[in-house]
């Protein structure tokens, strides 16, 4: 399968970033198009694209669109989740680097469709570099008369705020994002009721990733015909794709969805120094890793799921050999537990308890019988959090051990660290002081 | 420091962006640790009054975020990712090179206040791993070297350029970045570099599109 830059077709002009590289392109064209049309048209273009949140649930967006009630005489919110911060997550930061106005002509058209003036663009604290970015675009989009008061003659007022986050992976979370973004501890709300009735402020809000709203301007463009020649029936659409680990090449590479990891993997230059894959994710730590027997199942929501994991974020990480995969769980888990938000105790005291078992194990201590029970645990953690963070914390474990046992077992006497010389897995040459 | 009167007039500029006030908590923190370089009892309580919350209830959100610090991090803020994919690319050995040349440990500042050094989680760059921040701005691809060569560089006021991103400015630059994003910075430094467009680059040398894309120029 072929690559097919559409989010990135462009990225190699510095000045993309600018109203002027973007309109070079066609840029705020859609826009233009969209003001035109009734808004639940343009709902329903997005419902006939198929097109699926590309933040990691796949849940249809024309759909969630669907469901914010309409004439209700409430204010309705967009807010966009760009708090990127799943460990192997890395293409919503690049895109608002390269193509950030793709994001605001998409928050606009969004904007219009659900019927919501106002639309905050949450972004991690932790990456000014985007945050300035899309801040410029803004601010070049309301000086072009694209966002404010009646947007290009159409009557339709709107204001986009950007707001920066301060370190917390849970405010990815949509509705401890909307705690946060009301200014309170970042810590997930009850659903029911769901955000698309009692988002913000209580108000209907739709949330949206970065890179399902950037898909926006490029549907309303060149329509749901075109989009629909990529991907399948159920997964239709292009996907930005972050290859990231023991490849080559790792980088951005932009794909119809459908294309296999080992398709990505050559385009990716293949394994550093010809290794062999021992286990990769196709999106994000939270979804179950696979090994190099699934490198040609298709990249869909629908295969990745009949293969036992999850598309994710669709940013695929690939160790080769050298790494111990006793280690790599135990660093997730470590970052779970940091992460969680302390709401709900199967979380706060699951992610403690797999991460101490774990460590032990990464040191060479613990028995055989704990490699069992630990299982146990992460089955009482699944499905018993608050939200998906303590789902995420309680899946690597199980998933490695479905491949690895072996290496678990060994890690209960002999360090991960004597198992696998953790130099050999660096990805520079450079001597190390041991 | 006491907190000016053109501060609080900044921070109700900050409130007047949002429908409810509240909302602009964070960017108010942001924007005291700006001045402070740190996160202080007053800097919360103007924030906490600014909204009209209790003192209280501003610590609570403070102290929820780790990027607020309740301790002076001094002139930059040095992290590096140790999350698996940065950490066992190398970037364990980063952090450990690096906090054998400041002296400190995770979440420490230098006694000379220059540096507070962080290890820190996913980045959102897996793809440049393993990866260093200064004052938040990404170094990517970094070893144990050029890692330490950034710090000593830094420690001789030398310029240092983030790998995507203007030159770094101090941590409380950034800060204030964070309350007012549109700092003019924006077209500063290569933000696009070769990782972001490695499959542009192949698919430009093999010939390959998405269909029906009409060829550069031909709109407007």
């Amino acid at each position: 399968m072929p690559l097919t830059p559409v989010i990135t077709e462009h990225w190699d002009d510095p000045e993309l970033y600018t109203l002027a590289g973007y309109q070079r392109y066609g840029g705020y064209r859609a826009l233009a198009s969209a003001l035109k049309q009734e808004p639940d048209a343009l709902i329903g273009q997005v419902k006939d694209s198929g097109l699926r949140g590309r933040g990691g649930a796949g849940f249809p967006t024309g759909l969630k669109w669907s469901f914010v009630p309409q004439n209700d005489g409430k204010p309705h919110y967009l807010v966009v989740n760009a708090d990127e911060s799943e460990p192997g997550a890395c293409k919503d930061i690049p895109i608002m680097l390269a193509n950030p106005h793709a994001l605001v002509e998409g928050v606009i058209i969004t904007a219009y469709a659900i019927r919501a003036k106002e639309a905050f663009i949450y972004i991690r604290g932790e990456v000014p570099a985007a945050i300035r970015r899309v801040a410029n675009a803004v601010r070049e989009a309301t000086e072009a008369g694209f966002i404010g008061r009646d947007v290009l003659g159409s009557g339709f007022d709107v204001n986009v705020v950007v707001h920066a986050g301060a370190g917390a992976y849970i405010c990815g979370e949509e509705t401890a994002l909307l705690d946060s973004l009301e200014g309170f501890r970042g810590q997930p709300r009850l659903k029911p009721p769901f955000p698309a009735v009692a988002g913000l402020y209580a108000a209907p809000t739709v949330i949206n990733n970065v890179e399902t709203i950037c898909n926006i301007p490029y549907i309303i463009d060149r329509g749901v015909d075109w989009f629909r020649q990529f991907g399948t029936e159920k997964s239709p659409g292009f996907k930005v794709f972050a290859v990231s680990g023991h490849v080559n090449r790792p980088g951005i590479y932009e794909a119809p969805l459908g294309i296999t990891m080992r398709e990505l993997l050559d385009y990716a230059g293949g394994m550093r120094n010809g290794g062999e894959v021992k286990f990769w994710l196709p999106g994000g730590s939270s979804v179950p890793m696979l090994t190099a027997e699934h490198l040609d199942v298709p990249m869909t929501y629908e295969e990745m799921a009949a293969a036992g994991t999850m598309l994710g974020t669709g940013t695929p990480m690939i160790f080769d050999t050298t790494v111990s995969v006793v280690k790599a769980v135990t660093r997730w888990l470590e970052f779970y537990k940091h992460e969680s938000c302390g709401k709900c105790t199967p979380c706060r005291e699951g992610t403690y308890w797999i991460t101490g078992t774990l460590e032990k194990f990464e040191h060479g201590h613990g028995t055989a019988a704990e490699v069992d029970t630990l299982v146990e645990l992460c089955g009482q953690i699944m499905g018993r959090s608050f939200c998906a963070l303590g789902d995420a914390a309680a899946t690597p474990y199980p998933a490695a051990l479905k491949y690895f046992r072996d290496e678990f077992v060994a890690a209960t006497t002999t360090p991960a660290d004597e198992q696998f010389d953790p130099v050999a897995s660096y990805v520079f040459a450079e001597a190390v002081a041991r | 420091m006491a907190i000016s009167d053109s501060t609080r007039e900044q921070m109700a500029e900050l409130a007047a962006r949002y429908p409810r006030p509240r909302s602009a908590l964070m960017p108010m923190l942001h924007l005291v640790q700006s001045l402070e370089g740190e996160v202080t009892a007053e800097g919360i309580a103007a924030c906490a009054d600014a909204v009209g919350v209790s003192a209280a209830e501003a610590t609570a959100v403070a102290s929820f975020y780790t990027m607020y610090k309740r301790r002076p991090v001094g002139e930059h803020h040095i992290g590096v990712c140790i999350n698996t994919m940065c950490g066992l690319l190398g970037g364990d050995a980063v952090y450990e090179a690096v906090s054998d040349r400041l002296g400190v440990g995770h979440n420490e500042a230098t006694p000379d206040g220059k540096f507070w050094l962080e290890r820190i989680e996913c980045q959102a760059a897996c793809t440049h791993a393993p990866v260093m921040t200064v004052d938040w701005e990404y170094v990517d691809d970094v070893t144990p070297v050029s890692a330490v060569e950034v710090v000593d560089r830094l420690e001789r006021g030398e310029r240092v350029l983030s790998t995507r991103g203007p030159a770094v400015r101090g941590f409380r630059a950034t800060e204030h970045t964070l309350a007012y994003p549109d700092d003019g910075l924006a077209g500063e430094g290569t933000l696009v570099d070769a990782k972001m467009l490695a499959g542009l680059a192949v698919a430009r040398e093999r010939g390959m599109s998405a269909p029906g894309v009409p060829a550069a120029g031909q709109e407007g």
